[in-house]
């Protein structure tokens, strides 16, 4: 294995920081939309909803891209052993991702949008993000060297950035009036594109997850596995054809709705399985409890858990009919990317900056606190999402219908609970991201001036 | 269970699957094209510009904070939507649209409604959990 903390990881590291930043703005955002929620017309002359929801949207979607492509490289560098191919490129991607970024940012304060769900910016800021992708390939490819024989998480790597780059270039074919003149036509490919595009990030992390597991349990034996592959198998079907889930109500074609139905259903095994290993994962779990990274991942477990039985209930059709267009959607939305893709996310960002010339030590009962937090706050804030969207999903399907605003108005508890819960999440997260943040900057600006890292490794074991 | 081979033929018959499936839904879209009007397509294009989704859904997709407006064109009319448009609420925006900007999202507004009907109490549950309008 490489050396960590090399100055080869450097770059790897700036990547790790950035999506830090990121979260951290991103739930800023989402907190005064959620503000929005209570006191109708707050900031309405200069930051109304439709320029906070994008900035949010975008804010963490980029947390996860960033995050993600940090792992990818630390990881693959330890994983062979060698050298990525090019820093050079690794750092062009950098430099183009965080210009891209700050400009899209902007650009919503300034009133510039893609305007379409749930992720979009100007098509023009689309191409420096196509680009820094490429590079992300190339490099990938150079770096990974023969694929025979690989673990699972090479795998995955591969696969996900090969399909976010696919889905993300046919999120923008309504760019072509033959997509977009027809409304059906243009959302059809539009949520295949979306639906697509989770599953393709989804690769990444798991895959990074799975690696950082092998690497805190010292072993390979799983990531050379056949439940392994299973799984990897199963995840990609479902990342193919089951985005259709989307789209039950849209007259568009049966068999997108049958085939992703039944795929979505396969999904089951998968439920089945963390059912049948609970007993060992629990087990598991105590063990490792006291290593910060492992934490982070057990608290993962748990929301795949909640976050695939939620999911699969509303792939369900004559389910989803209720649950569609209420905030049981956005309970799922955000209890996926919370409380399985940030938690992940925040596992594998202490594997990668705990190393640094200043000890953790001090901070280590601020991350305890900020764990238990985050945590029973998220499950406060999904639970809240979900008792707002159960009353809409009753509204949508009655007969004798009020009128929305009074509907809304019969909202207003959960929001309130939303809300609160929401802050006291935020404080959780700040509490974990501030000494990770703080560390690294400070010893990167020391490594800057004296040139050497003296590493006082904070293990996670630790 | 999965040999070097097994895994790349595996593989490779996903990829070719899911790019048959892409290849042939994007040539034989849901809607044959029918020609639309130089109004409609101004106002999808104005709909996304003043981001009007990260507020309202169409077919319940969007936004959570406003209604969904599928069919609020057949359902309430254009003078209705052209009350909201000019004047906004305490929640939506007043957008200072021009005429040419209202026209064509009435235009676009009276096309989705044409499209089909959203609302989820239109639709039957089959014994299967599918859905039927
Ligand atoms: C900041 C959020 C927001 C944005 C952005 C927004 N709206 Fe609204 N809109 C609302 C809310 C909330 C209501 C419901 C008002 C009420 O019932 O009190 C509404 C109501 C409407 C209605 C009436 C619907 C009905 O069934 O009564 C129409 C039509 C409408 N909006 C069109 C638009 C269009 C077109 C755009 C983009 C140019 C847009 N809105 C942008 C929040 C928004
Ligand atoms: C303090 C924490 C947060 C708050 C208060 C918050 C609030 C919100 C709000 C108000 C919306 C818009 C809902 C609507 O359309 O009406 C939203 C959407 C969304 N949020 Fe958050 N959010 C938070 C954290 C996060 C984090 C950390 C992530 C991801 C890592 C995230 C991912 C998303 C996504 C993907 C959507 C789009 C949902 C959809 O369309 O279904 N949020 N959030």
């Amino acid at each position: 294995m490489a050396p960590s903390n090399s100055k080869q990881e450097a770059p790897f590291r700036l990547f790790v920081i950035a999506a830090l930043l990121l979260l951290g703005t991103g739930m800023f955002w989402g907190v005064t939309g959620g503000l929005q929620y209570l006191i109708p017309g707050f900031l309405k002359s200069y930051l109304p909803f439709q320029k906070i929801r994008p900035l949010h949207v975008s804010s963490v979607v980029f947390w996860i891209i960033f995050n993600s492509t940090g792992a990818v490289f630390t990881y693959l560098q330890q994983h062979t052993g060698k050298k990525i191919y090019s820093q050079l490129l690794i750092k062009i991607q950098l430099i183009i991702f965080s210009l891209s970024v700050i400009t899209i940012l902007i650009s919503y304060c300034a009133g510039i949008f893609g305007g379409r769900e749930y992720w979009e910016f100007h098509p023009i800021l689309a191409l420096p993000i196509v680009a820094g992708w490429i590079l992300f390939l190339i490099n990938f490819i150079k770096s990974a060297g023969s694929f025979r024989n690989q673990p699972v998480y090479v795998w995955m790597w591969f696969t996900g950035i090969l399909f976010f780059l696919f889905t993300f270039l046919e999120s923008y074919l309504w760019i072509f009036p033959y997509f977009r003149n027809n409304v059906v036509n243009d959302m059809t490919v539009q949520w295949k594109s979306y639906g697509s595009m989770v599953g393709s990030w989804n690769m990444l992390i798991y895959g990074s997850s799975i690696f950082l597991m092998d690497k805190i349990s010292n072993s390979k034996n799983y990531s050379h596995s056949s439940m392994a592959f299973l799984l990897y198998f199963i995840g990609l079907f479902n990342l193919m054809f089951n985005w259709g889930h989307h789209i039950y109500t849209l007259p568009t074609h049966n068999y997108i709705k049958h085939i992703s139905y039944a795929i979505s259903m396969t999904e089951l095994f998968i439920l089945g399985r963390i059912i049948f290993n609970w007993r060992a994962s629990v087990s598991a779990a105590k063990k490792n409890f006291h290593k910060t990274a492992y934490r982070f991942l057990v608290a993962a477990d748990a929301w795949i858990f909640l976050t695939l039985l939620l999911a699969i209930i509303i792939s369900v059709p004559g389910i989803n009919l209720y649950t569609h267009g209420t905030h049981i959607t956005v309970a799922h939305t955000m209890g996926a990317t919370i409380g399985i893709n940030s938690f992940l996310l925040l596992a594998i960002a202490f594997d990668i900056l705990n190393d640094t010339c200043l000890s953790f030590e001090p901070y280590k009962k601020l991350f305890n606190r900020g764990y238990w937090l985050a945590n029973i706050s998220l499950f406060v804030f999904w639970i809240s999402l979900i008792g707002a969207g159960v009353v809409k999903a009753k509204w949508q399907l009655s007969t004798s219908q009020i009128p929305f605003s009074s509907m809304m108005l019969q909202l207003r508890p959960f929001f309130i609970v939303f809300f609160i819960s929401a802050v006291v999440m935020m404080t959780g997260f700040l509490c974990i991201i501030y000494p990770l943040l703080k560390n690294n900057v400070l010893c990167y600006f020391k490594f800057k001036t004296t040139g050497k890292i003296q590493t006082h490794y904070y293990s996670p074991a630790a | 269970m999965f040999t070097e081979k097994r895994k790349n033929i595996i593989a490779a018959l996903l990829i070719v699957a899911f790019l048959s499936y892409s290849f042939f839904l994007y040539f034989s879209l849901p809607v044959k094209n029918k020609s639309v009007s130089k109004e409609t397509s101004k106002g999808k294009l104005v709909w996304q510009q003043y981001n009007c989704n990260a507020c309202h859904q169409v077919y319940g997709l969007g936004g959570y904070l406003g209604p969904d407006l599928t069919n609020t064109y057949s359902l309430r009319g254009p003078a209705y939507i052209k009350a909201f448009l000019q004047n906004g609420t305490a929640t939506m925006p007043n957008f200072n649209l021009n005429g040419k900007e209202v026209n064509a999202l009435l235009a676009y507004l009276r096309d989705i409604a044409a499209s089909g009907k959203g609302d989820p109490r239109t639709f039957t549950i089959n014994n299967n959990g599918t859905i039927q309008q």
